[in-house]
């Protein structure tokens, strides 16, 4: 096997050749014949861990703030104010931009239904399904799925779930398509004939490998990015070895953005994704920053990549519970009850901290000890969906989100 | 159609081997079926007494760190803590190279996919660090010794199996009237996860004759049935609901509650005619096609009601089927029967399987499955794996396939086979044309291989 270097160069030289496969491919179509039902855009990131709400957008206001989280970090908030009352973790201070232009925001004091028994495994379940408490161990689809599903018109492209595992946020009857940047093939074109071959007399295999082929070469022109090397290993095997252990690392959240952004700006008004690292028990000062790091690599990457769509788009993180008020005694903080919710997007009212909030003195706190939810994450999701969608308010009420009620309008989509 | 021994490999067994002798006849598969258990004795995997243990040991080493009055204390009990915790990883990895190499070196290949399909069936999986891996002893336990016995068998031992009365919460369900609701002044408690989902996937099958009464009484005959501290089965008669239930129109239980009631309502579910057709059905959907011939379904459905449920006898219903045995029907292979089917075809030894290396079978195996959408043991629900061809090979998971069968099968064996030998190997006598050229055209061992493992003709049953 001679050595080769898969230059940008040379992946775009080969996608020219595969023109003929391309056309055939559903997902990867220039122009879909169909219109999609909306123009706008909204990406879902699942924050997995339990994300601190407290750390990320501090209530350096409260006098209780220094007790429950060290003088030091009440002390050095105020650079880092947002409203007078909240100041952000630095480690989010590279979407201050977004901020400033009214294109972040935050929903405070936010929760699902799910109380008390502090399992990521239930609390992302009921935060994926959407449903009350009392549907845990019964779900079988995701919200975001039962919304598409009440959708007429859903293409196969409409909604894309980006990632190497199924997310419950997505399954369901609706049609959703699913990549994961990671699982990019890298064939020689030698291989990649054969393979269309043997393919070729069976109808599910055949269309499945035009559409992963394609969407491979999407991957991997992204992680080239402008002009650089995809890989500079000697050949197939090493850039497929190369692959799994980047597999292994769960697919960098920028390139994962960026594929959804390439999505997003063709005819998906739909994508998913989650992000890791949030479940905070010790050392939070240095284990936070990293996770929020990838938030806002991912959030960049969305901006940077969608372009004038960034304009149409709404983005919603959202995690499946908050921590405890105060830190712990290793300097981190256990799973809780009320946390945050991060916004972003150009059709976002953002700059500005959403609340009821509740306060943190003690006999404020749920439970004597978490940060007390005042509202619902699917009341916000669903105030998002209701605007940018324009779904009607008992749909969302019953179907997507049953039992939710939504109360007042946030004001959160411009 | 009638049997054929490379079918009956690919199709009923683990996929072809050259050093393994096909079964001549499915009398034979079924004699070797009711043979004594080899692969059991000689890729051993423990009982889930072993997972309760680690749980055990795991959540009292948890209880110390937080309750430790000192530094140096918690931190050794978080030491403690992480070193169970990766114990296990490296026990749950060798659990997985032991459930390969059962099927990459069985002349038995019938009995790994019954224990598959089966397990499937009771699907059950653990949520915290230790239970995730809790699986492979579960069936072990509860689902291997039953796959040649009576179904009601296998219910009762899959129903009453500590690990899945976690899974579907038995073990916290608490009549509303038992003395231990009335102790703690609190009604309700009840939970109906496992009667419902006995009912509409154990058993009856969601199109069955029951209703939500049924589910209601069910759940409350069931209270009782719980897990001890321990981590084993318990029977707690003061967590049952008191008095007697009626589940299908029959009666079950009086004054003082007795597992003995319990139990018979598991037999009576076991071979009711309802349970026999959704058994039938599944079988034949798994292993002959997603859209089984009616008269295929019928026969089994007749041999299991028959039979009082005896599995043997159904399984030979299905394999002296004509239906069994069409050519063009073809199931997708799972990713377990994918990767496993690869590597037996590849003459391997089973130092070849790096059972031991925790990272190496991560890598390797668990990580790809995971792209495949099948992670190894971890249905997403209880309704378990689906079985519809089009959930498999969607573009990302063929994909995952495409990739693995490039890659893996070069880092198991440096020195790989020619690729026309292989693919004689792989396919025996339903190797098709375009794949014998592409095997010969292809410009390494590696993708002829990787080529041969991707086709259609291979990934189908």
């Amino acid at each position: 096997m001679s050595s080769t270097k898969l230059t940008r160069r040379r992946l775009l030289g080969r996608s020219l050749a595969l023109g003929c496969s391309l056309a055939a491919s559903p997902l990867m179509a220039p122009v879909t014949m169909a219109s999609a039902p909306w123009d706008n855009r909204l990406v879902v990131i699942i924050l997995r861990g339990g994300m601190d709400g407290l750390d990320v957008v501090r209530p350096y206001g409260a006098a209780e703030f220094a007790d429950l989280r060290g003088a030091d970090v009440a002390a050095s908030a105020g650079k880092d104010d947002l409203d007078g009352y909240f100041a952000l973790n630095p480690a989010l201070n590279g979407l201050r931009l977004l901020w400033q232009a009214g294109e972040l925001g935050f929903a405070h004091a936010v929760s699902t239904p799910y109380r008390d028994k502090r399992s990521h495994f239930d609390g992302q379940d009921i935060l994926e399904a959407g449903t009350g408490q009392d549907s845990l161990g019964r779900i079988r689809d995701g919200w975001l799925n039962r919304m598409l599903q009440v959708v007429p018109g859903i293409e196969a492209n409409t909604a894309f779930a980006i990632g190497r595992s199924d997310m419950l946020l997505t399954r369901g009857s609706a049609p959703v398509a699913n990549w994961s940047p990671d699982a990019a093939l890298v064939l020689s074109p030698q291989a990649h004939l054969l393979m269309e071959h043997v393919m070729h007399e069976d109808p599910l295999f055949r269309d499945a490998t035009v559409e992963a082929i394609a969407l491979s070469q999407s991957s991997l022109e992204i992680a080239a990015g402008e002009d650089g090397y995809v890989y500079e290993t000697g050949d197939m095997q090493n850039a497929m070895q190369d692959n799994m252990r980047e597999a292994r690392r769960g697919g960098r959240p920028e390139n994962i953005a960026r594929f959804a952004a390439e999505q997003l700006r063709k005819d998906t008004r739909i994508a998913a994704f989650s992000l890791n690292g949030f479940d905070t028990h010790a050392r939070q000062n240095r284990a936070l920053p990293r996770a929020l790091r990838d938030l806002e690599a991912a959030t960049t990457a969305l901006r940077d990549g969608l372009g004038d769509v960034w304009g149409k788009t709404a983005v919603v993180a959202m995690t499946e519970f908050g921590r405890t008020a105060k830190l712990n005694g290793t300097g981190g903080t256990d799973h809780g009850t009320g946390g945050v919710m991060v916004l972003a997007g150009g059709a976002l009212n953002g700059g500005k901290v959403v609340a009821d909030w509740p306060g943190l003195k003690e006999v404020e706190l749920y439970k004597r000890r978490d940060l007390m939810p005042t509202r619902d994450v699917r009341a916000h999701v669903g105030w998002i969906m209701r605007h940018l969608f324009g779904l009607d308010q008992r749909v969302l009420e019953t179907s997507v989100f049953p039992g939710m009620e939504m109360g007042h309008d946030p004001g959160l989509i411009l | 159609m009638s049997f054929d021994p490379v079918r009956a490999e690919i199709r009923f067994g683990c996929g072809l081997s050259q050093g393994l002798p096909q079964p001549g006849s499915a009398a034979e598969m079924l004699d070797r079926l009711s043979a004594p258990d080899s692969m059991a004795e000689k890729f051993p995997i423990p009982g889930f007494e072993v997972t309760a243990g680690y749980r055990r040991d795991w959540r009292r080493a948890r209880k110390l760190a937080r309750k430790s009055k000192t530094e140096s204390e918690r931190e050794a009990a978080k030491e403690r803590v992480s070193e169970i915790r990766r114990e296990a990883t490296i026990q749950a990895a060798l659990w997985l190279g032991q459930t390969m190499s059962r099927r990459i070196f069985t002349a038995d290949g019938f009995r790994e996919r019954l224990v598959s399909f089966w397990a499937d069936h009771f699907t059950a999986t653990g949520r915290d660090a230790i239970t995730r891996y809790g699986h492979a002893p579960y069936a072990e336990d509860a689902i291997r010794p039953h796959v040649n016995g009576r179904f009601a068998d296998m219910l009762r031992a899959a129903a009453t199996h500590p690990f899945m009365l976690a899974y579907l919460d038995q073990n916290i369900s608490v009549g509303p009237n038992s003395k231990a609701a009335e102790k703690r002044k609190k009604s309700g408690g009840l939970n109906e996860n496992l009667a419902r989902e006995m009912l509409e996937l154990h058993t009856l099958g969601v199109d069955g004759p029951y209703t939500q009464q049924d589910v209601r009484q069910l759940a409350e005959l069931l209270t009782g049935l719980t897990v001890d501290d321990e981590g084993a089965f318990a029977f707690r008669p003061r967590f049952a609901e008191p008095g007697a239930e009626t589940v299908l129109g029959a009666a079950y239980g009086g004054a003082s509650a007795q597992l003995d009631d319990v139990l018979s309502v598991l037999d009576d579910l076991a071979r009711h005619p309802a349970t026999a057709r959704h058994v039938a059905r599944k079988l034949a959907t798994h292993f002959v096609s997603d859209r089984p011939d009616p008269d295929l379904i019928e026969t089994m459905t007749v041999r299991f009601r028959d039979t009082d449920g005896d599995l043997s006898s159904v399984y030979e219903a299905m394999l002296s089927h004509p239906a069994a045995w069409l050519v063009e029907v073809g199931n997708v292979k799972q990713p377990m029967d994918f990767i496993c089917s690869s590597l037996r075809a590849m003459n391997l030894r089973p130092r070849h399987i790096p059972s031991k290396r925790a990272r190496k079978m991560r890598d390797m195996f668990a990580t790809p499955m995971i792209l495949m959408g099948q992670e190894w043991g971890r249905a997403q629900g209880p309704d378990g794996w689906p079985e519809a061809d089009e959930n498999w090979i969607t573009p990302q998971r063929l994909a995952a396939r495409m990739q693995w069968a490039m890659t893996v099968p070069f880092l198991i064996r440096r020195l790989l086979p020619d690729p026309r030998e292989f693919a004689h190997a792989a396919l025996g006598g339903t190797l098709p044309e375009t794949v014998r050229f592409a095997a010969s055209s292809a410009e390494s061992r590696a993708e002829g291989i990787g080529v041969v493992l991707s086709s259609p003709a291979f990934q189908r049953m």
